[in-house]
């Protein structure tokens, strides 16, 4: 029998020996949990608590608590829906993109990822629903045969996106689930008691024959083929919640692209974000190498570029087109009230990320961490100048005002990180945060007969 | 009933892939293999061809796409109301919509199939299994009348598989 050995030539992990290491190391992380996990778990309760709070005060006492008022009606709480939804984005590229173009660096990564897609949308999806204050009537979004027989304005982008984000987070769901199956079937076999039983349940009986993995592999193909423009479709119907109304600043074809591009940005510097710490943590540096950082430091770049371009040519079409409120909507950013806001956006997002020019600083995983963080924060603010400079003064300068996020708004925005975080922690402690199947799939497998030497080598 | 299972669990592949080829060889063709990944050197032994999921997903996406403009165009009619100067029926700006539908039946409509094909929820698992083949090893599973019992065995044996078991088939 001939099974080339070359086609898997490429040694991704050279420090992964045997198939079964892979169990040991990522089960190991279902064990015991140590100090530093109960202590950002811990954190993560308080915020959850701060987040169901704030919002409780806001039902409580009615959306007058929060600081929107004419003419800017949408603030934080979209800002943050938008960036949400902009952090699952990656998640899904990694998972189902990279997977369609075989790439050989994000078999490790794409678990954790796409969980962060999956809790990431469920987070973003809260905040319309908190955004529209009256929180009891969001059963309205979905159509269905009500007493006066009115169905939603299926030509408006808003009603739109109430099907792009559930499909969305339906898809994502699904796909997460569907291959996390075989892993949790490895680690039913090695759990015991209460994990077992739940494992078993979840596992659906998985044993790994034949006729399971053929259907399986064909089926997790059909999902990343559906999942690609799904993933490219959602930016964009967010997008045109903006770029299908007249604001000046708004009304731009280049917004699908754009909030495409800034999505994947931002999503591969979360995935960052949240990987250091989980290596760190759980001691997984023979499967997360400087290779895989390299890999996503190169695609926060890239998206850097396209995003910088996307923020030049706004500002020089503004320019261009002549229009005076579009004019000013721009230099007002620049100049205007939050001008500190833009310049935040600028220096984080189209300026820090120069140095993952260098190599260096690409193999560095504090400086990626900390940059990482940079764009966090400045594709928030990207958000944030989008959403409110171009509200506050539109066309009628007798219709322009200050916009002043509120205590409330903020402890929710705030709390939004810790729900997500409380969600994702969970994730570590009880599905392999590792794709085991996957990372067989490019380990060379064990031969008793032919060996080629790279792989004999491998194996000492 | 004289069936009988034998389970033979393989360290390395291509003592599993050979073990699969020589058994069909010799005519048994209840075989089933394990492996802890998806191995398409087992599935080409054991010659799959394509596997129809495809036709749920196809099915379910176009599925998606009808209902979808069905029920958009059909809700504007119920209630005509005329919105940004745009005709009643406004297909363009239905695409959205239709699109999403079709992207979310197909997903689903792919799950569904993959459930019903691959048997799963399997809630009667297999008599012989070894939990070890989720983790390292491969596993070779063939069913055959107690007369070709030894043959099935000695063929099994050739590629000196870790362990041997024996077992009443499982169905």
């Amino acid at each position: 029998m001939a099974i080339g050995t070359t086609e898997r030539g490429a040694l991704t992990h050279p420090d992964v020996h045997r198939l079964d290491d892979v169990n040991r190391d990522v089960l190991k992380m279902l064990t015991v949990p140590g100090k530093g996990w109960w202590m950002l778990f811990g954190m993560c309760i308080a915020g959850v608590g701060l987040f169901l709070s704030a919002w409780f005060w806001q039902i409580y006492k009615g959306i007058g608590v929060s600081g929107l008022m004419s003419p800017v009606g949408w603030g934080v709480y979209i800002t943050t829906f938008v960036f949400w939804v902009g952090i699952a984005h990656s998640g899904t590229l990694i998972s189902a993109i990279l997977f369609l173009f075989r790439a050989p660096w994000r078999q490790s990564i794409y678990r954790a990822a796409e969980a962060m897609t999956v809790f990431a949308v469920m987070t973003a999806g809260l905040f319309p629903l908190i955004h529209v204050g009256r929180v009891w009537h969001a059963y309205w979004l979905i159509p269905y045969p009500n007493s006066r027989f009115l169905w939603p304005n299926f030509k408006s982008p808003l009603v739109w996106d109430v099907f792009a984000v559930t499909t969305y987070f339906t898809v994502s769901a699904v796909f997460f689930y569907l291959g996390t199956i075989p892993d949790v079937a490895a680690a039913r076999d090695r759990a015991t008691g209460l994990r077992r039983k739940l494992y078993s349940v979840i596992s659906l009986g998985w044993q790994g024959t034949d006729r399971q993995w053929h259907h399986f592999g064909k089926a997790y193909i059909f999902l990343a083929a559906l999942a690609t423009p799904l993933v490219l479709s959602v930016h964009s119907v967010v997008s045109w919640d903006f770029a299908m109304s007249i604001v000046p600043g708004w009304h731009a074809t280049i917004f699908a692209p754009y909030f495409v591009a800034g999505a994947i940005f931002s999503g591969v510097a979360m995935v960052i974000t949240l990987v250091v710490p989980l290596r760190k943590i759980f001691g997984l540096e023979a499967y997360l190498t400087t290779k895989h950082f390299d890999a996503m430091a190169k695609l926060c770049l890239f998206t850097s570029l396209i995003v910088l371009y996307a923020y030049l040519s706004e500002f020089f079409l503004a320019w261009y087109s002549g229009e005076d409120p579009e004019r000013h909507a721009f230099w007002n950013r620049l100049f205007g009230t939050y001008w500190w806001a833009t310049w935040t956006m600028l220096v984080c997002n189209g300026f820090v990320p120069i140095m993952l020019w260098f190599k260096r600083i690409r193999h560095s995983i504090p400086a990626l961490f900390v940059i990482s963080i940079f764009i966090n924060i400045g594709m928030w603010f990207e958000r944030y100048v989008i959403v409110v400079t171009s509200l506050h003064n539109e066309y009628e300068p007798f219709a322009w005002g200050i916009y002043r996020p509120s205590v409330i708004e903020m402890s929710i925005m705030v709390g939004s990180f810790f729900w997500f975080g409380f969600w994702f922690l969970l994730f570590t402690r009880l599905l392999p945060p590792i794709a085991i199947q996957e990372l067989k799939e490019v380990l060379p497998p064990p031969m008793r007969k032919k060996r080629s030497p790279e792989v004999a080598e491998a194996h000492q | 009933m004289s069936a009988q299972g034998i389970l033979a669990s393989y360290e390395y592949l291509d003592s599993t892939v050979d073990a699969i080829e020589n058994l069909k060889k010799a005519g048994f063709d209840e075989i089933k293999a394990y492996a802890p990944y998806p191995e398409h050197h087992i599935e080409h032994a054991l010659g799959y061809g394509q596997s129809p999921v495809r036709v749920w997903t196809l099915v379910g996406a176009l599925t998606g796409t009808a209902t979808a403009f069905a029920f958009t165009s059909w809700t504007s009619v119920e209630w005509p109301l005329v919105v940004g100067g745009k005709p009643i029926i406004s297909i363009p700006a239905f695409i959205p919509i239709v699109f999403e539908m079709s992207v979310l039946f197909g997903a689903l409509a792919t799950v569904i199939g993959l459930f019903i094909l691959s048997k799963l929820p399997n809630v009667k698992p297999a008599v012989v299994y070894d939990p070890e083949f989720t983790a390292g090893r491969y596993g070779v599973y063939v069913e055959a009348d107690a007369s070709r019992l030894e043959e099935a065995r000695a063929i099994m044996n050739a590629e000196e598989p870790i362990e041997l078991r024996e077992g009443e088939a499982d169905a």
